[in-house]
């Protein structure tokens, strides 16, 4: 009797699995083929293939290439512009990425409450975030107008002359970046009021209970909730911001003199408009690069003081 | 003397008002329950004693000084909320600590007492673990050791035990009962569960929207309901009620009231009938044993449903009118449903309920 249940416990348990089977089926391939021919024809292929057009003396008015081993990065690091839009794009990135943090901190700190008007400025800060490259430019450009622009008219009211930020070498970069963080500043702000908005409330009254004031409340409480988004915003932002070309291309055009010229439009000058697209490849190399080494740095630095 | 005195408070949450002009103290070193349904304020109650709500009117004074216009962390008391709420990225010795740090304590003061809280919990080996690692009773006890580490004037729990699987909560009852002796510390105990209150109160606060409906202990709560909203929350089975009319005067030896039952039958109580409007509906409340299969009983009606719950069996009967009365009889009760039984109705456990839902009962 008791041999005759097992038995039969087998047989079912058998038919079950045929019904829905776990563990590895060639035909289980089927579920992500899709996503794999996209992902290797768009990503992986061009990715690699870009490697290997930056190792040609490659040109793009008659389509040929040759392979022209590290030439083009050794021309790159002996090239004055290119150094200098490396250096500019730094400059760029930290100027605007500690920005983007600190002010979207604030401002979700400052408007994580259930209000009518904290509701209206959550939605005020981010509208910007939808308007196009140009609109922010042409905004931008009524503000820094040296001869009518808000800037000098402002200035004009306090009695002080006008600063042409846009055309001094030493201010086109940071007025750029001012620019930036006005246009992207929605997105790291709610991407802080959501991480707010999880922490739970009880864990602020029991600091209360404790004694705790505002400084340590933040300090001990919201800082150690929020790490994971604080990484996750600094890498977004340094890979956006890496990437500087439509801001600068239309308030400066690189200038004056090369000051606010980035990697992008160095590419894009090497590319399209002198057509050495080895040239550009290999530049476009050497900003993927450094955004993998400035995104990896900030997490695992983050990371391990997290650990530490 | 009163440890904690509640005077007069009101609050409101816009246009609901939660208490208007409620008042209660708490004797010092006393294990004090508030309970009450869901929504009926006793939360609101202990978070206003916290500092966590505001008071718009009134005053509360722990020890004698009022403590309702200083931020939480001065009132002297500590918390322990239904969801721990302990702080996830700091060890549990950081967690206990970061109170004492708050206002300044030395290091060696800190060590000693988380030491000794561990110690008295039996958390010591979870000291360097984060909350994440522990289990749901742990959890609870680091909370209560982050109380114990302040040496409060008063503990405040609000529904502790309510996460907490069946097994474990009766295990951390006796544990909470057995603390608050070796403290003996002014407690306050929020809770919906009537088991929780009745087993570990000194006294009980009974809440209903907003009210106190009475206030006493476990015993007289349960004997001596002053309402019938109190009546019917607490005690397992819940009690029953029957529409009953005075008839008179000369039950008992103090000539209490004489009610006519809906079936018919009348029934001689001691409770003083002074008051008592003659010849008007009153409420018949009766708790299961105060209701007995008795051959020799008045009161007939047929069983439908039986429930044995092993020391006692509780019977539902319908009787003759249609109305349903629990009663209960022995463990091994021979009982079965659709049997006709009489019940014998106890005069001396009945509750009386006029309109206004006040209870009267037998003198003690």
């Amino acid at each position: 009797m008791v041999t005759a249940t097992a038995t039969g416990r087998t047989i079912e348990r058998t038919r079950r699995l045929g019904g829905a089977r776990v563990g590895p089926d060639w035909r289980n391939v089927g579920f992500v083929l899709p996503f794999l021919i996209v992902y290797l024809a768009l990503l992986v292929w061009p990715l690699f293939d870009g490697i290997w057009i930056s190792l040609q003396k490659f040109d793009m008015f008659d389509g040929t290439g040759a392979y022209a081993g590290l030439a083009n990065y050794k021309r790159l690091f002996a090239d004055k512009i290119f150094l200098g839009a490396v250096w500019n794009t730094a400059l760029f990135v930290l100027m605007t990425v500690p920005a983007f943090v600190a002010i979207g901190l604030v401002l979700a700190l400052a408007l994580n409450r259930p209000t009518r008007m904290a509701a209206a400025l959550r939605a005020t800060f981010f509208a910007t975030s939808v308007l196009s490259v140009t609109i922010v430019t042409i905004v931008w450009k009524m503000m820094y107008l040296p001869d009518r622009g808000l800037l000098t008219n402002v200035l004009g009211a306090f009695g002080q002359a006008p600063i042409p930020i846009l055309s001094d070498p030493s201010l086109a970069l940071p007025g750029i970046a001012v620019a930036t963080v006005w246009w992207g500043i929605g997105l790291p702000m709610m991407l802080f009021l959501a991480a707010l908005q999880q922490i739970p409330r009880e864990l602020y009254e029991a600091a209360a209970l404790d004694s705790a004031g505002r400084w340590r409340s933040f300090r001990h409480i919201t800082l150690p909730s929020i790490r994971r988004t604080v990484v996750l915003v600094a890498v977004i932002e340094i890979v956006y911001q890496f990437q500087l070309f439509g801001q600068s291309y239309l308030l400066t055009r690189g200038g004056p003199n090369n000051a606010s010229r980035p990697i992008v439009q160095f590419i894009y000058e090497q590319g399209f408009r002198n057509w050495d697209l080895g040239y550009a490849a290999a530049a476009s190399e050497v900003l993927f690069g450094l955004m993998l080494i400035a995104a990896m740095a900030q997490y695992l630095l983050t990371r391990r003081r997290a650990e530490g | 003397m009163a440890d904690i005195e509640i005077r007069d408070v009101s609050k409101r949450f816009g246009p609901v008002t939660v208490f208007d002009g409620l008042s209660l103290s708490v004797e010092s070193g006393e294990f004090m329950v508030f309970l009450g349904p869901s929504g009926c304020g006793k939360s609101t109650l202990l978070r206003m004693i916290a500092g966590l709500e505001s008071v718009d009117g009134g005053e509360i004074r722990i020890a004698g000084t009022r403590v309702d216009t200083l931020p939480p962390g001065a009132r002297r008391v500590a918390m322990v909320f239904q969801h721990y709420a302990l702080y996830p990225h700091m060890t549990i010795f950081e967690n206990m600590a970061f109170g004492l740090r708050n206002i300044g304590l030395k290091q060696p003061e800190i060590d000693q007492r988380v030491q000794g809280a561990a110690r008295t919990l039996e958390i010591v080996e979870l000291l360097q673990r984060k909350p994440g690692q522990l289990s749901g009773g742990q959890r609870q006890r680091v909370a209560i050791g982050r109380a114990i580490v302040k040496e409060p004037r008063a503990f405040l729990f609000d529904e502790p035990l309510s996460n907490l699987d069946a097994a474990l909560r009766v295990r951390t009852r006796v544990e909470l009962a057995r603390l608050h002796r070796r403290l003996r510390a002014t407690m306050i105990f929020v809770t919906h569960d009537q088991v929780e209150a009745m087993t570990l109160a000194d006294r009980i606060v009974v809440m209903n929207e907003g009210r106190i409906e009475q206030v006493g202990t476990p015993m007289e709560i349960y004997t001596r309901p002053a309402t019938k909203f109190v009546a019917r929350f607490v005690g397992v089975p819940a009690m029953t009620f029957l529409d009953a009319m005075v008839v008179g005067q000369g039950g008992g030896e103090q000539g209490g009231a004489v009610l006519r039952l809906p079936d018919g039958t009348e029934l001689r109580t001691p409770v003083p009938a002074d008051g008592l409007p003659a010849h008007q509906p009153i409420t018949l409340g009766l708790r299961a044993e105060a209701v007995r299969i008795d051959g020799q009983g008045s009161t007939l009606g047929t069983v439908e449903v039986v429930e044995r719950l092993g020391d006692r069996t509780h019977l539902h009967v319908r009787l003759q009118d249609g109305s349903t009365l629990i009663a209960e009889d022995a463990g091994l009760s021979g009982v079965a449903v659709e049997d006709r039984v009489a019940l014998r109705i106890d005069p001396a456990a009945v509750h009386l309920f006029g309109a206004d839902g006040v209870g009267r009962h037998a003198a003690a």
